[in-house]
């Protein structure tokens, strides 16, 4: 394969084929997963080539996914899971924070979990309720877990191969409205590691901190700000347990301010953890205190209300506005 | 719930279409289809007695063999016991006396304040000890809390166990050592571990099988459903092993259930039966007989071991305030040690020599248990920080050496 250009959906299937290629344990979970190839179409391909026995097809009860990935993960196998949308992730809730995070603790280090969630996250799509949303803070907030997004497809398809091969369970928040934008990925590439920020985009008047769907508008937010002369960075963070707060804080000691942009509410969000940390750590080198743009504290609205409720161009620009305003 | 009303009586008025359900695989277990047949035709009789007649029972409350007729309900059950021999049999009663001996002496730990709390197993070890023995090597056990009998009889070191009760780790065996998971403290969850390990099973092909405890409580949970579904769905290597004690701490079965938990099992596809919990070799031979059929691809199995909870939900709870002394004193006269001793002697299979050289082998394990416990160091502070992931994690490491500056502080102003 190389270097190919492909949706980020697509680098994702691809890098799953890869996985069930190369290592006869790697299993594919969940619902609609195999003969549909998953609502997203993420797994398409995947069952006719790697059979029922590898690509499984399962009864629609996301805890019972779960619990089961964890007994095949107590075999030795290593389940990729799929949960079919965000808000469809709380069957399993007790299962992931009770069982397949605390399992390697639990068992003094002697039991591993290398077990792979997949979720398709955030909204734009139009959807209905429960289609939209990104708790992606519920999870990084339980210590066993780890949890990343990719906001493009080299990293889709190498942040998936990463998941897989950890030995620690791992999150991996897919920005379902990306899906579909392409992207170089080198399939022969030397990845970076998994749980390392990148400067997408370098600047000297102000930090833009994003990750997943996010990042592709901190960058229309920043050709924006150019054309006003003023100069932003922009940091993907990738992931969202561990955060990277070292890439953070040198970009933060270089802009001297911040803004963190996410789809998921402000209210004790990962924004308000990065926030904190990014204050006690560059308290000296702030021009401007660290400001988040994000959803509110209110269910995800219906569709026809989702422009309002998700951080867009403007609002985004109106952070900057307020944080160089300082 | 129109058929809710079922749930009163254990009656069963489904006829032939509960055979159907039962021997899902009619074919390759015509004996069970038949065993199911027969049971029905008892039923209808036993109905008004309630749910005890249906009982598979091998030793009664007596310790009388209960030799069932070559085409009743329960032969094909007692037939994996039939040659068991005297030592087996003594094999059984010393498991038995063994772990109700562990379990009081945890007890008494507690009461010392040397264990946080214990959850004791006293009056289902006939219900543990039977079904562990069932188990081979290569088979793989996912326990709640409670069965020390089932570590017992997977050699598990009973010491181990204590722990997470004493307070100093959440388990920390390796489960891999005896294939005997670790204690799982939210209830069903493993339920469904269990499912997917004997998933596994069947993909590595191998012809081991697993077994999965919970309890009348537990039976509530939708992972348990959960469970039942997905093994049945894939005819996963499973046997659900059901301790109906009764009591779900203050809750009796009436607000668990309103049909016989074993019955469950028909709905999803897969066999159940009732055994008595009290009666270790019944609950020996029906696992022997689940574990088998699992081994031989025929899916999974429900055990309902009816039993009763003898004493307190764990050492912090108080029975007095939700049961009645007499409820206990009615299932001591059933008590599963006295009743396989009361067969021993009566069969001559055991003399005085072997019961009095248990008793000291009893005060020895005792008194083993008590100084491993009293011995048992309190972990090392920086033991938060260990195991929190395989592979590491950046805001662990940063936490840790933030906690070992502010541990190093006392020592620095001390001037240590």
């Amino acid at each position: 394969m190389a270097t190919e250009k492909m949706a980020l959906a697509k680098a994702i299937n691809e890098s799953l084929r890869r996985a069930l290629d190369s290592d006869p344990k790697v299993l594919i979970m969940g619902e609609d997963v195999g003969k549909l190839g998953g609502v997203f179409r993420v797994t398409d391909g995947l069952q006719k080539d790697f059979g029922e026995d590898r690509v499984i097809d399962t009864p629609l009860a996301e805890s019972g996914i779960v619990g089961t990935a964890i007994g095949l993960a107590l075999r030795g196998y290593r389940p990729v899971v799929e949960i079919q949308f965000d808000g469809f992730v709380f069957p399993a809730y007790d299962q992931i924070v009770t069982q397949l995070a605390k399992m390697h603790a639990r068992s003094l280090g002697k039991v591993k979990m290398p077990v792979v969630i997949r979720i398709p996250y955030g909204g734009g799509i139009g959807a209905v309720e429960h289609h939209s949303e990104s708790p992606e803070a519920l999870f990084a907030h339980v210590a066993g877990l780890k949890v990343v997004s990719p906001s493009n497809s080299a990293d889709a398809y190498w942040m998936m191969q990463q998941a897989i091969q950890s030995d620690d369970p791992v999150i991996y928040f897919e920005p379902k409205r990306r899906y579909w934008d392409k992207g170089e990925v080198d399939s022969e590439a030397i990845p970076g590691p998994l749980h390392i920020a990148r400067v997408v985009r370098e600047g000297s008047d102000l930090t833009l901190a994003a990750y997943g769907p996010m990042v592709k508008l901190c960058q229309e937010v920043a050709d924006a700000a150019a054309e006003e002369g003023r100069s932003l960075e922009v940091v993907d963070l990738r992931s969202i347990s561990p955060v990277d707060f070292d890439t953070i804080q040198a970009s933060v000691e270089k802009t001297r301010r911040l803004v963190v942009v996410h789809e998921a509410p402000v209210f004790l969000g990962s924004g308000a953890e990065i926030a904190a940390r990014i204050t006690e750590r560059c308290f000296y080198h702030l021009e401007a205190p660290v400001l988040r743009v994000g959803g509110y504290h209110a269910p995800y609205p219906p569709a026809r209300l989702e422009e309002e409720y998700l951080p867009d161009l403007d609002r985004v620009l109106d952070a900057v506005d307020r944080s160089l305003a300082y | 719930m129109t058929e809710s009303t079922a749930a009163r009586k254990p009656r069963r008025s489904a006829g032939s279409k509960a055979t159907g359900t039962t021997g899902t695989k009619a074919g390759t277990t015509g004996a069970k289809a038949g065993t199911t047949g027969a049971k029905r035709t008892t039923r209808t009789a036993a109905a008004k007695k309630g749910s005890e007649t249906e009982l598979v029972q091998l030793l009664t409350p007596e310790g009388e063999r209960v030799e069932p007729a070559r085409n009743s309900a329960y032969a094909e059950y007692a037939a994996f016991v039939a040659d068991i021999s005297p030592d087996e049999l003594r094999g059984l009663y010393r498991d038995m006396v063994l772990t109700r001996r562990f379990d009081a002496e945890a007890t008494a730990l507690q009461r010392q304040g040397e264990l946080g709390l214990w959850a004791s197993l006293l009056g289902q070890e006939a219900a543990q000890i039977g079904s562990g023995r069932a188990t081979r090597e290569d088979d793989y056990v996912f326990p709640t809390y409670r069965e020390h009998g089932v570590a017992w009889c997977r050699g598990v070191d009973p010491t181990n166990l204590l722990g997470m009760f004493r307070g100093v780790n959440n388990g920390g065996w390796d489960p891999n050592s005896n294939n005997f998971h670790l204690y799982t403290i939210v209830i069903g969850s493993q339920a469904l571990h269990a499912t997917g390990y004997a998933m596994g099973i069947t993909k590595d092909g191998a012809d081991s099988a697993v077994i999965a405890y919970f309890g009348d409580g537990a039976s509530s949970q939708g992972d348990v459903s959960e469970a039942f579904n997905f093994a049945a769905v894939y005819n996963a290597p499973v046997v659900f092993f059901c301790q109906n004690n009764q009591w779900a701490i203050s809750e009796s079965n009436e607000k668990q259930t309103r049909v016989p938990l074993y019955q469950r099992a028909q709905g999803f596809g897969f066999p159940g039966v009732r055994v008595d919990g009290n009666d270790a070799l019944a609950c020996l031979a029906v696992t022997r007989w689940a574990l088998e059929r699992a081994r031989r691809g025929e899916g999974p199995a429900l055990i309902e071991a009816y039993t009763y909870r003898m004493g307190a939900h764990t050492t912090s709870d108080d029975p007095s305030r939700y049961r009645h002394d007499d409820e206990r004193a009615a299932w001591e006269a059933k008590d599963p040690i006295l009743r396989l001793r009361r067969f021993l002697e009566s069969a001559n299979h055991a003399d005085e020599g072997f019961f009095a050289e248990l008793e000291a082998e009893s005060e020895t394990l005792g008194k083993r248990v008590r100084e491993v416990v009293r011995a048992m160091p309190d972990p090392d502070r920086f033991a938060i920080f260990e195991n929190v992931y395989a592979d590491g994690h950046a805001l662990v490491d940063e936490e840790r050496a933030q906690f070992a500056a502010y541990q190093a502080s006392f020592a620095e102003a001390e001037g240590v």
